[in-house]
């Protein structure tokens, strides 16, 4: 599943949102500080300063400038922009994927940095943020998505639709933009399919004419997977797949039952199986994290750090370690800010605790906000030296955004009635997978799809009980009623219901983009992204083909399909825009400026000193899900920042 | 001064031994389901207020122990406190309002016409006879689809709020939630089904006697620990 995993709606077949894998609050909490009003606000600064860097647990990271800065308002009563003297070696703009792994390898070499997050800290750990092991009724609307669109428990703190953060969209297109604030940003809750791009995958304009080809084959960051690989743990095995490199594997959770299913039937229409690739601890990798204890609860992030997460895998570790790392959060950066030479000196944000506008200095500033975010943050960074944004001479910044295609399919197999309960919960997702296996040139559609499987006996939460015997029509059994037969009919269908989902590649156009919306700002003033998408008969016939290939698995597993086969008029099933969290490609990377926003490194062609470590520089997306190149790149994108540092060419 | 009352750290505790060695999992705070700041002053204002009349909560618990009444094992739906949360989900969710309690007003309706009795004042057997006529989606009467809509909506509600209690996932048996070592499928329900783990795959999967054991590889990836 990719990050979208979870939602399989609240319908009759929903179980616990995360328990197929499918699916706040605490900012600086330093308060009261007024009492310390009349000492000088250097002082203050300096006392902070030292507290803040002092290496102790992560914990006590949190507080943050504003504090202090606070006490600055106060004394002074009067609106201004808050500037302070320090000036790090990097700022680093977001905390999940990209940020968390420069925050690690640039601490890591000795340099200064700051961490600059939208949303709150966020401690999986810490039992009043935890949701790990909660029980449905602990959820007083038993895990409804009201105010979290993947339900109660899902770590994401955010959403389609944030309040006061609003985006557009140009009439007659789509894209739904799904955006998590907090420390660790959307890794919390992610699907934690952790896939290598293949040769192919970096190539592909030169094996098909379409897109464009990467400016950096396999190899160049195959180093970097093998790093990821053993620094945060992913289970598979190896395959000697063509494009689908193999790694340093923990091994794999035996296949649950209905994924027993799942091979019989795939095998039976020559669909190939493997173990699945997720980043979750099934062994030990140091005696930091825990090891997986199989609650199926990935997407409500992992007290013991047995699953990835950004704070809990990286930026915890780094802080340990002694890094040199002050975070912000509640921090939402507006500009970066430049020189008279147009590099960057540092950022600006608005601190959402008080709404006041913060400078801070830095000689090096690494975007990480997340492929939308970030160019929604060059874009808005205008200057003399940069009039149409920062970065942005190509007028590229924006486009070529592309997201995964989605499809998804349900049956129900008779043979699955009247389960034997036992504990199956397994890790947060599937324990198998189907990489791509065809060959698009005898296809009418040019890129692949892999495909992820779903069910299982999962934890009941809101939606559970849906319509629960309208699976009587296929056993010409009374539908509806009340009385006992009721609970009789909800044993009976418990884990009979399998689903199989999609997720392709789509070409990156530069007509698919997001840009700045000319009329409409966020509750801070920053201009808000409006986005332009639409399809193609590339995604539609590919999801055409998804929906058969479903259809002809689900039928060789014995199943009843649920539902029609959507035709032309809902684009075969494809999913919208957006819809499957795996937007990348807003400031792709390429050799010639004209063409590209950022170089090989991942640097902006036009500041050296800015870097984007998101999936912003992605050129193609790949059949992949985002995450594991995303940290392959920024790490390599890390070592390239400290080796130009020694070399002074920043 | 700086430190704040974040919890402390990863507060190890032993929980059910598996292969291998004790699984580790931390402390939960029974007080706390990880809301944000924003989210628990949207608990307590939904919380604080009202929707249903006592009429309305009444016919409701009528409503619910007749979808679900008690078994020799399991408690009815009232008994799982179901009542109160369909008060809440109506508060929570308010697209279920006018629904909810329209069709109460149309269930009372068709009640007074044919017994002349509110629903929750006939006798179980009216009750039962008034519920047959709306509680079958492909057998009623178009005339009563509107009360087929709403009941369809009410048992959703009883059954989603039954079964997550810790009474109805005991009916259930629903049996995750609790750390453990999944270790594959259940000998016996394989043969059920007639299936067997394949060899070649049980070869990439983890042993779980070695899982507390730090990973190493060899330099083309193999595994040797």
């Amino acid at each position: 599943m990719g990050e979208e995993q979870r939602a399989k709606g609240h319908g009759a077949w929903s179980m616990e949102h995360g328990a197929w894998g499918m699916g706040h609050g605490h900012g600086a909490k330093g308060e009261g500080h007024g009492a310390i009003g009349n000492i000088s606000v250097y002082f203050l600064l300096t006392i902070h300063y030292s507290l803040i860097n002092h290496p102790s647990s992560h914990h006590s990271i949190t507080p943050s400038l504003h504090n202090y800065f606070s006490i600055l308002r106060v004394t002074t009563e009067i609106m201004q922009i808050k500037k302070s003297s320090k000036v790090y070696d990097v700022i680093i703009v977001g905390s999940g994927a990209g940020g968390g792994m420069a925050t690690k390898v640039l601490s890591e070499a000795g340099l200064n940095v700051a961490v600059v997050e939208a949303g709150p800290f966020f401690d999986p750990a810490d039992p009043e943020q935890k949701t790990q092991m909660k029980w449905p009724w602990e959820s007083p609307r038993r895990g409804a998505g009201t105010t979290r669109p993947f339900g109660d428990f899902d770590s994401a703190y955010g959403g389609w639709e944030i309040e006061g953060q609003p985006y557009t969209r140009m009439p007659g297109t789509r894209f739904e933009w799904f955006r998590s604030q907090m420390l660790g940003g959307r890794t919390n809750h992610w699907g934690r399919i952790s896939l290598r791009f293949g040769p192919i995958d970096f190539k592909h304009r030169s094996h098909d004419g379409l897109g464009e080809d990467w400016p950096i084959s396999y190899n160049d960051v195959k180093p970097y997977y093998d790093r990821v690989d053993k620094l945060i743990g992913v289970f598979g095995s190896k395959e000697n797949l063509p494009n689908e490199p193999d790694g340093f594997f923990l091994p794999a959770p035996k296949p649950r039952l209905h994924e027993l299913y799942f091979i019989e039937g795939a095998k039976k229409v020559g669909v190939p199986v493997i173990p699945g690739r997720l980043s979750m601890l099934t062994k030990r990798i140091n005696e930091e994290r825990g090891v997986c204890f199989y609650c199926g609860q990935c997407s409500r992030a992992c007290s013991v750090y047995a699953d990835f997460s950004s704070g809990t895998c990286l930026i915890f570790p780094a802080q340990k370690a002694g890094g040199q790392i002050d975070l912000f959060v509640n921090a939402m950066v507006r500009e970066v800010l430049t020189d008279h030479e147009g590099k960057a000196t540092g950022v600006s944000y608005i601190n959402k605790e008080d709404r006041q506008e913060y400078q801070l200095n830095g000689k090096i500033v690494v975007l990480a906000a997340s492929a939308c975010s970030s160019a929604r943050i060059l874009l808005n960074s205008k200057s003399k030296q940069h009039p149409a944004g920062l970065g942005n001479s190509s007028g590229l910044v924006g486009k070529y955004l592309h997201d995964s295609t989605g499809a998804s399919r349900a049956a129900f197999i008779p043979a699955l009635m009247n389960r034997e309960t036992y504990n199956e919960d397994g890790v947060g997702g599937m324990h198998i997978y189907t990489p791509w296996w065809l060959d698009n040139k005898k296809l009418d559609f040019p890129r692949g799809y892999h495909l992820e499987m779903w069910g299982g006996m999962g934890m009941p939460s809101y939606g559970f009980g849906f319509n629960p015997n309208d699976l009587n029509k296929y056993l010409g059994e009374r539908i509806g009623g009340y009385g006992d037969q009721l609970r009789k009919d909800v044993k009976k269908f418990y884990g009979s219901v399998v689903g199989i989902s999609g997720r392709g590649e789509c070409i990156a156009r530069e007509d698919n983009y997001c840009e700045i919306d000319p009329n409409v700002v966020d509750e801070f003033g920053v201009p808000v992204l409006r986005f332009n998408y639409t399809w193609t008969d590339h995604e539609r016939y590919q999801a055409r083909h998804m929906h058969n290939t479903f259809e002809e698995i689900l039928d060789a597993m014995g199943g009843k399909i649920l539902g029609d086969k959507p035709g032309q008029d809902q684009d075969y099933g494809l999913a919208l825009p957006g819809q499957i969290i795996h937007e990348v490609g807003t400031t792709r990377m390429g050799n010639d400026p004209k063409k590209s926003v950022t170089n090989s490194f991942e640097q902006l062609h036009d500041a050296n000193n800015v870097f984007v470590v998101d999936g912003g520089p992605f050129v193609s997306q790949a059949d992949k899900n985002p995450t594991w190149t995303i940290l392959a790149l920024a790490w390599r994108t890390s070592d390239y920042i400290v080796e130009q540092i020694k070399k002074r060419n920043i | 001064m700086l430190i704040g009352g974040v919890a402390g750290g990863l507060l190890l505790t032993g929980c059910q031994p598996g292969k291998g060695e004790e699984v580790k999992t931390t402390a939960s705070d029974d007080k706390h389901y990880g809301r944000t700041d924003k989210e628990k002053q949207r608990d307590e204002r939904v919380m604080a207020e009202s929707f249903f009349s006592e009429h309305e909560l009444a016919t409701i618990a009528v409503l619910c122990d007749l979808i679900l009444p008690a078994t020799a094992t399991a408690g009815a739906a009232t008994e799982a406190g179901v009542p109160e949360f369909i008060e809440f989900i109506a508060k929570d969710l308010t697209s279920h309002q006018t629904p909810l309690r329209g069709g109460l007003m149309w269930l009372d309706n068709r009640a007074l016409y044919a017994f002349e009795h509110t629903f929750s004042a006939c006798t179980e057997v009216q009750q039962k006879e008034l519920l047959d006529e709306i509680a079958y989606p492909d057998e009623a009467d178009p005339e009563v689809a509107q009360g087929v809509a709403f009941f369809t909506r009410m048992r959703n509600l009883v059954l989603t709020g039954y079964y997550t209690t810790r009474m109805g996932i005991d009916d259930l048996g629903y049996k995750g939630n609790t750390p453990n070592v999944w270790d594959g499928v259940p000998e016996d329900v394989l043969a059920k089904h007639g299936l067997a783990y394949d060899e070649a795959w049980l070869a990439k999967c983890v042993d779980q006697d070695k899982r507390n054991i730090v990973a190493e590889w060899d330099e083309e990836g193999n595994l040797l620990t």
